[in-house]
């Protein structure tokens, strides 16, 4: 117990001292003097300052939220269906919000800008209500298996649509090539006020359901014994990763490897306890985008690197190590 | 006890009835590919000329000259992907873990579109490049994935690190490439039955010609490593060479067919469901292989002549497999 509050405690230090570098570091570094008095003593004509209040600053904040938002996602999604695969990406999120961009070139001609964030939203939040509904139908209702498996049936169908459309209508191919790209820049302040409040409130939520996902890591039958409405909490807590996912891909666009990476990080650190494994995803992830981004604004001297890419390129490996050296905690 | 017995009868029944009408459809559109088209041949003449009953050089040319290596293509690739698509999900006990989820394909992407875009090579060189591409990256999972033996769920998660590797790194390469480079990377990597040569076609008919006896002489096998490693150490397996065998044998085929058709998405992920779904939890291997072929000609057939404009293969296999898979998703009572 008190190691894990200690662990929790020691992830926050890291977590506050990534958003430092988030703020300082890049193309032209900031003295944290100048960060300082970017709050005391704002001067309007100070370059250096206007950096920090109008680029950095939004940047971090982004990556903050998003970055926690996707690692609870993938944590409540993968206690869900209790399988080890599921991630936003799988569970059609992201699928339903690229496609509602396309269409939304399409028909009605809205290319970018805050109605995009909102038909992302839209388009994600339709697409995983389609998973959950269509995992219920039957008799057994929404089991894990069925939950996954309809998850990646209709990711297929709508990345196939996507794709014909995208390849018979020019303006559609180049908003979603900029959509795609996943990434924190150039998607500042008023993208963050957009969807903030969705994912506070839905981190809120995340927080307090610990005992619940516990409870259906048991199995349904267990957790029915137990006296939980295993089909009320399931459904709460899908819109809950709706909502999480929803915001955080309307926000910076598909960013894979997050949500599915950083809760078994959070496992192999804390154990099987879902009242850890959350708070440890919404420390880690965040942790762990805004690295990323660092890296990649430095990686290359001018100009940057995706941070989908950075998180592929680095983050795997050590993940891949993690899992080698450190051992696996089963869900 | 009696009844017990009439079950087991009547299921076995059953799996053969379903996997004798998958054979047949997939046999039906096999023709109806080489029919539709262009210039349409009718069917009773596609018949005569792919048999050799009769002599007529135009359609023998549009039947066995232009549609052939396609069609052939769309069905054994179909095949290799079901089939290989099953084992992983059957082996590593996740109906999630495709090849096309788990990393191998991925290597195969990344060797071929730096083929394309640095080395600018085209044709049988991008082939080799993408056979050896979902080789290692296999071969670098299964290295990795080793402590001791072989766990499907350690399998599962270096496969996800690998794959994650490989999709980075190949979206790099894309990025900084040429506009024209890119688009013909990106029409690689979404796959099309039609981009396959004829040494490709040989190579992959050969393959899996090969490897669906193979399967039937393992699936016994299969069926015990499903149990978990305990039970199947129970009843006597030698775990760690079958399944060596079966995942080589899986990425072989997948190897083979990306080389030859790219690396098309879903078909290796929905066939084995759709299969369970017919027939019952841990379908046979030739079932899964032919639901396949299924999804890779009819996503094909509407890739080319339904849709306006002609589509690469695998932008259409998710539209066919996906809506089906949904349905009896739906419609199935079984406990899963």
């Amino acid at each position: 117990m008190s190691g894990r509050v200690a662990g929790l405690a020691a992830l926050l230090v890291v977590l506050v001292l990534t958003c430092g570098l988030s703020i300082v570091l890049g193309a032209r570094d900031v003295s944290w003097h100048t960060l300082w008095s970017a709050f005391t003593a704002y001067d309007d004509h100070d370059t250096a300052q206007r950096v920090l209040r109008e680029m950095r600053i939004p940047r971090t904040l982004l990556g903050l939220v998003v970055g926690a938002a996707l690692g609870v996602a993938g944590s409540l999604l993968q206690g869900l269906t209790r399988n080890p695969l599921a991630d936003p990406g799988i569970m059609g999120i992201n699928a339903g919000a690229a496609l509602a961009v396309v269409s939304g070139v399409m028909l009605l001609g809205v290319g970018s800008g805050p109605a995009s964030v909102w038909l992302a939203f839209l388009g994600a939040a339709a697409a995983t209500a389609a998973v959950y509904g269509i995992a219920s139908l039957g008799r057994d209702g929404a089991t894990p298996v069925k939950l996954a498996l309809a998850g990646a049936a209709l990711t297929a169908g709508m990345s196939a649509v996507t794709t014909g459309i995208v390849m018979t209508h020019i303006e559609a191919l180049n908003a979603l090539r900029f959509w795609q790209v996943g990434s924190l820049a150039g998607r500042y302040l008023p993208v963050f006020w957009q969807v903030v409040w969705f994912i506070a409130g839905a981190l809120v939520v995340s927080l307090v359901a610990g005992r619940l996902l516990n409870g259906l890591a048991l199995g349904e039958d267990v957790a029915r014994g137990l006296g939980m409405r295993v089909g009320l909490v399931r459904a709460v807590l899908f819109a809950t990763v709706a909502l999480l996912c929803g915001a955080a891909t309307a926000a910076c666009g598909p960013i894979v490897f997050v949500g599915l990476v950083v809760p078994h990080v959070a496992r192999m650190l804390c154990g099987p306890d879902y009242r850890w494994i959350v708070p440890y995803s919404m420390v880690i992830a965040p942790v762990l985008l805004l690295a990323a981004d660092v890296i990649g604004r430095l990686a290359l001297g001018r100009g940057e690197l995706q941070v989908g890419v950075v998180l592929g390129v680095l983050g795997a490996p050590v993940f891949v190590g993690l899992v080698r050296y450190r051992g696996v905690a089963e869900l | 006890m009696t009844s017990y017995a009439v079950l087991r009868r009547r299921l076995r029944a059953r799996a053969a009835g379903v996997t004798a009408a998958l054979a047949a459809l997939v046999l039906a559109l096999f023709v109806v590919t080489l029919s539709v088209g262009s210039y349409r041949v009718p069917l009773d003449d596609v018949v005569v000329s792919v048999l050799h009953l009769g002599e007529n050089p135009a359609v023998d040319f549009v039947v066995n000259g232009l549609r052939m290596p396609t069609a052939l293509a769309a069905v054994f690739a179909g095949l290799a992907l079901g089939l290989a698509g099953t084992i992983f999900q059957q082996l590593l006990g996740n109906p999630l873990a495709s090849p096309d989820f788990v990393g191998v394909s991925e290597g195969a992407g990344l060797a071929a579109v730096a083929g394309l875009t640095v080395f600018h090579v085209s044709g049988a060189p991008i082939s080799l490049l993408a056979f050896g591409g979902a080789m290692t990256s296999a071969a670098l999972i299964y290295l990795l994935a080793w402590k001791d033996g072989i766990t499907g769920y350690r399998f599962i998660l270096i496969g996800i690190g690998v794959s994650a590797f490989f999709v980075a790194l190949t979206g790099w390469v894309v990025a900084r490439s040429e506009d024209w480079e890119a688009r013909s990377a990106m029409t690689w990597l979404t796959g099309s039955v039609g981009q396959a040569g004829h040494g490709e076609i040989r190579a992959l008919v050969v393959t899996v010609l090969l490897a669906i006896p193979a399967a039937v002489v393992l699936r016994r096998q299969l069926g015990v490593l499903a149990l978990g490693d305990d039970a199947a150490r129970a009843l006597g397996a030698r775990l760690e060479l079958a399944r060596l065998v079966l995942l080589g044998l899986a990425i072989l085929l997948v190897a083979v067919a990306t080389a030859a058709v790219g690396p098309v998405m879903f078909v290796a992920l929905v066939a084995g469901p759709i299969a369970a779904r017919l027939l019952g939890p841990a379908p046979g291997l030739l079932a899964a292989g032919l639901a396949g072929a299924v999804v890779m000609l009819t996503a094909d057939l509407i890739a080319q002549h339904l849709l306006p404009a002609s589509l690469p293969t695998g932008v259409v296999t998710g539209a066919v497999g996906a809506p089906y898979l949904v349905w009896l998703l739906a419609t199935s009572n079984r406990k899963s």
